[in-house]
């Protein structure tokens, strides 16, 4: 029979059991992957004198990592600055700069194609971006759910199984990192191709940059050389001012970026 | 094609993977709580401070507000691109994030509307549930009726006078609690915003507030125009019947213009301190004119200039000011001022969600929403005009049922 006592026993046996699935989840959201050091913190180092836009890091990060190669996201992207002798700065990333920048026009959106003459130009250059893998996320803070989470060697992953695909994290990010998967639906970004580090390799995009522009380090390693530039040279990080502590340190960054 | 495209227009610099992601479901989405949260004050300002004026409307605006209530995470099933998945909020529930606490804040506001409604209807149950149960013969819908109301009544039988008087205090102790539950349920959508510090124009810790208070405003819109309307099918009902009613229809009329100018009141009060808030937020970002000034300047004084100026502080809100203080107040008027007021709460969420959005991360590109009109796929039924005006007409379509259950005038023989 049902007695009062029994029904209370009850319903705290069942609400112990709803707690349970929480549990195990939090324990393996931030858990690393396995057999992974834990006594390294990736950073990363772009040294963009040395980049010309060829595009051949978004192509190989595309084709690595699964994103569709003709949606208009993309995981990393080359940004292009011209500022112009009137002081203006025209910057454009026609489809990410998945092809390179092969044209002399900017591109504005619906606003066309900006014409540049070569004689109006003060000085031009090329910005790679991808994600910060920042030491305080703003993303991971936003998500809901846990769905996407910092592992103990600082890489901000999402988890596809469980992300409910409310964008929060994609407008929390002050670097634009993140978008849609028009696959999975779920949040998607860089990983700092944490699969190919685990395997002893380096991330596609620094593997397929001709130049050396794109470097990946640990931190917690003196003599790594990434670690010795950040350490002995004058770098700069995007968007110090969001409070982030982002992680991919620029070696010649101008002031007009963006 | 990747979600966001088909209804964002890319301007000058942006970056690549930029969209407008939230688009006119997360606008109903405060929308919704907004008259959850206002409807349930209203009621409140009844219950709790015993402001006798508007008695009438307090129980009608408490199921109103629980009608809402099941409307209010609408948008976000429909928003989300897993909805499926939007139980895990509360199986994982990330308590850094202002969204995780969805869920418990909800529930608890559910359950607080929930309990203070089975306390005001209580002796209604019992009456129907002992009528009916007496009644011989029952037909099969009485006795659906009967299971339902002997369900509800959740056995507990006394109408004494002590009894009902407990039932009284419970009341005012849950709408009391209920208020800064209501305020904390809108308070916190606006902390949604408010706290994402890479939007420019969101970040302000004024961003609460004003989403409390334009949530208050468009609440009691909302009551005072489902009011009237519903009062007006009983003045029409009366006039074609032959029936006799416990009160004239002057009485009707006399009483229903009584409640909607005090009403009217506590609408303008609220109304102002909203657009008070906003100014000051305005003047304040004007003033310091921090790096993003410039990109927010141009959206708010150019680009989204129509929208901001015209259509919600124009129209939305200076507009049914001066219809409420203009003396000799009609229903008609109330009726234009109140649709107006509703108008201008629905244009302050768009130009906070989307306008949040028309710029770019870059503050060198803009990014424009097209508002998908006609669907051609589910994607653009849901996050478009056929989705926000479903989710609209939701509330409606539920009060209507809800309100057979809970009846809101007059039958229940103990007025409250």
């Amino acid at each position: 029979m049902l007695t009062r006592r029994n029904f209370l026993k009850y319903s705290l046996a069942g609400a112990a059991g709803l707690a349970v699935p929480a549990t195990i989840k939090a324990s393996t959201g931030t858990a690393p992957a396995a057999g992974t050091a834990t006594d390294k913190r990736w950073v990363f180092l772009v040294d963009s004198t040395k980049c010309v836009g060829c595009g051949m890091c978004v192509k190989a990060c595309k084709n690595e990592n699964e994103v569709p190669y003709d949606a208009n996201v993309s995981r990393t992207w080359v940004e292009r600055y011209v500022v112009t002798k009137d002081g203006k700065v025209h910057a454009d990333s026609p489809k990410a700069a998945r092809d390179g920048f092969t044209t002399q026009t900017i591109d504005q959106g619906h606003h066309g194609k900006e014409i540049i003459k070569p004689a109006d130009i003060s000085k031009a250059f090329f910005v790679p971006k991808l994600c910060n893998h920042c030491e305080n996320p703003a993303c991971v803070q936003v998500c809901p759910v846990g769905a996407t989470y910092q592992t103990k060697e600082g890489v901000v992953l999402v988890d596809r199984t469980w992300c409910i695909g409310c964008g929060y994290c994609i407008m929390a990010c002050p670097y634009g990192v993140r978008f849609f998967h028009p696959v999975y639906h779920t949040a998607e970004k860089c990983t700092f191709c944490v699969h190919r580090l685990h395997a002893g390799l380096k991330p596609a995009c620094v593997e397929a940059c001709p130049f050396g522009a794109r470097q990946i380090g640990n931190r917690n390693d003196p003599n790594d050389p990434v670690t010795k530039t950040i350490l002995n040279n004058k770098v700069q990080v995007l968007k110090e001012e969001y409070g982030t502590k982002p992680q991919v340190y620029y070696l010649g960054l101008s002031m007009e970026v963006k | 094609m990747v979600h966001g495209e088909i209804w964002t227009m890319k301007e000058l610099f942006t970056y690549p993977n930029e969209y407008i992601y939230w688009s006119v479901q997360i606008v109903m989405y405060p929308f919704m709580t907004g008259l959850v949260a206002g409807a349930f004050v209203l009621s409140s300002l009844y219950h709790v401070f015993g402001i006798k004026e508007l008695k009438d409307i307090a129980r009608f605006a408490l199921v109103f507000s629980f009608a809402l209530l099941f409307a209010a995470p609408m948008p976000i099933m429909l928003h989300l691109q897993h909805p499926f998945r939007g139980i895990n909020v509360m199986m994982t529930p990330h308590f850094t994030s202002a969204i995780a606490a969805f869920g418990i804040v909800f529930f608890t506001y559910g359950a607080i509307v929930a309990s203070e409604l089975w306390f005001l209807y209580r002796k209604h149950f019992v009456d129907k549930a002992l009528a009916l149960r007496e009644k011989q013969d029952k037909s099969f819908v009485e006795q659906l009726w009967y299971l339902l109301y002997g369900t509800l009544t959740l056995g507990s039988y006394d109408v004494s006078d002590e009894a009902l008087h407990r039932d009284e205090k419970a009341i005012k102790v849950l709408a009391g609690i209920g208020i800064p539950v209501a305020c904390f349920l809108h308070g916190y959508a606006g902390f949604i915003f408010g706290s994402v510090k890479a939007n420019a124009l969101w970040m302000t810790p004024l961003m609460p507030v004003i989403f409390i208070m334009s949530a208050i405003v468009s609440g009691i819109a909302l009551c005072m125009l489902t009011y009237i309307v519903v009062m007006e099918i009983r003045k029409f009902m009366m006039k074609r019947s032959r029936k006799t009613w416990q009160q004239s229809l002057e009485e009707v009329k006399g009483a229903e213009m009584h409640v909607v100018k005090m009403t009217a009141k506590y609408l303008v009060l609220f109304l102002v301190l909203a657009i008070t808030l906003e100014f000051l937020d305005l003047i304040f970002r004007g003033y310091t004119a921090v790096k993003s000034w410039d990109v927010l300047r141009s959206v708010i004084y150019e680009r989204d200039f129509y929208d901001i100026f015209i259509m919600q502080y124009g129209i939305g809100n200076l507009v049914p000011l001066l219809l409420f203080l203009v003396p000799g107040l009609t229903i008609r008027r109330t009726i234009l001022g109140v649709l107006l007021v509703l108008f201008g709460v629905f244009m302050m969420r768009w130009n906070v969600v989307i306008g949040g959005q028309a710029f770019s991360l870059t503050f060198a590109g803009y990014m424009h929403y097209l508002l998908p009109i006609v669907p051609h796929d589910w994607e653009t039924a849901k996050e478009g005009l056929v989705g926000a005006v479903g989710i609209f007409v939701m509330p409606f379509v539920l009060f209507w049922f809800i309100a057979k259950v809970f009846p809101v005038f007059g039958e229940t023989n103990k007025a409250h």
